[in-house]
């Protein structure tokens, strides 16, 4: 009888790797505050710190839906529900909270009580006006992005500016639709 | 015997056996229908050629889906025929069957579509399609230099891990 493949994924990738969280924290720290040296103005770092975070979430989704096994979710209610519970556990260790929602069901905040990306971090004078985690925003961004969900992703309050939490607002701009993506004539 | 590489240079590919080696020929596309990988095992008639092909292919798969959801009978939805979906709507099917093949098809939320084409008799490979998006996973987005969106290729992204335990899965399932 031929030998059988194993009936799930789980057999070999089980075990999710985990990092020490002070290396996690202190390898961003370092990735920002060299943003912070070679591009010393604190837009550009939060654009770059943004575009990289982007770069990320177009590959963690997959990373995401395969290990997690989640199927479509049916409205942008569900969606954040789920990258509250499920993603932002499973990368980060900590669960967030949605609240928020507007009346149209398209806007909603992502609160995260616990930040592993801030331990020990304190901002000093020179740099108000960065957000530290904006890494998380483009992360967020990027995965929607590739289930066809176009967001736009703000923070609303930052612990490192003095608020009790990490409030991270995300708005539905548009559902893209798949379409056929071969022109006719060709 | 002649061997469609499509997008990519493949190496020796193992010689098809008929007890060994089910597995016929697979596919990965992504949400654009950009052919990300293109594997043969064993496939006796070419008739396109590699473009086409890959086309034909993902176009068939894209038809299918949005047929199979417009006439599911449990859904409460009279979209029209071709009306693109949003996800999250939709049954979707995951394999068909002829006297000579079977076509097993697994697509992710994201849009990365595994297609497998394996001997009739196989049986259910949700499973195995779901292994084998772990190993895309594993092997290839999180390879740094795998650029997203672009044919898994040997020579840009050394993605030649990936290649061989995909071979050596192929050729476990029975």
């Amino acid at each position: 009888m031929p030998p059988v493949g194993p009936r799930s994924g789980d057999a070999i990738f089980a075990n999710i790797e985990r990092v020490n969280a002070e290396l996690f924290t202190l390898t961003y720290g370092a990735i920002v505050r060299q943003l912070l040296t070679d591009l010393e103005e604190v837009e550009e770092v939060n654009k770059q710190l943004d575009q990289m975070g982007y770069n990320i979430g177009i590959r963690l989704i997959d990373e995401f839906l395969a290990k997690s096994n989640v199927s479509r979710c049916v409205d942008f209610k569900e969606t954040a529900e789920v990258i509250a519970k499920v993603g932002f556990k499973m990368f980060l260790g900590v669960t967030a909270s949605v609240t928020n929602w507007d009346a149209d069901g398209t806007c909603c905040s992502i609160v995260l009580e616990d930040n592993p990306l801030v331990d020990f971090v304190e901002l000093p004078d020179t740099c108000q006006g960065l957000y530290y985690c904006n890494i998380l925003s483009g992360v967020v961004r990027g995965a929607l992005e590739m289930v066809s969900m176009k967001t736009e992703i703000s923070w609303i309050r930052d612990m490192l500016r003095g608020d009790d939490a990490f409030e991270l607002q995300v708005k539905l701009l548009k559902q893209v639709p798949e379409e056929y993506p071969y022109k006719d004539d060709e | 015997m002649q061997f469609f590489a499509g997008t990519e240079i493949s190496p020796s590919l193992p010689a098809a056996t008929a007890s060994g080696n089910n597995g016929h020929m697979m596919y990965v596309f992504n949400r654009d229908g950009i052919c990300l990988l293109y594997r043969e095992w064993n496939r006796p008639l070419h008739t396109l050629n590699a473009q086409q092909d890959h086309k034909l292919m993902f176009g068939l798969l894209f038809s299918l889906k949005s047929l199979t959801a417009k006439m599911d009978p449990t859904s409460v939805e009279k979209g029209n025929l071709g009306v693109p979906q949003l996800p999250g709507q939709g049954c979707s099917f995951h394999s068909f069957r002829t006297n000579t093949y079977k076509l097993s098809f697994m697509e992710s939320p994201s849009g990365i579509k595994l297609i497998l084409i394996t001997h009739p008799r196989t049986g259910d490979l949700r499973e195995s399609l779901k292994y084998i998006y772990n190993l895309y996973v594993e092997y290839v987005v999180k390879n740094p230099p795998y650029t997203p969106r672009t044919p898994i290729s040997n020579f840009l992204c050394m993605c030649e891990l990936f290649n061989t335990a995909l071979d050596q899965y192929v050729r476990s399932i029975s």
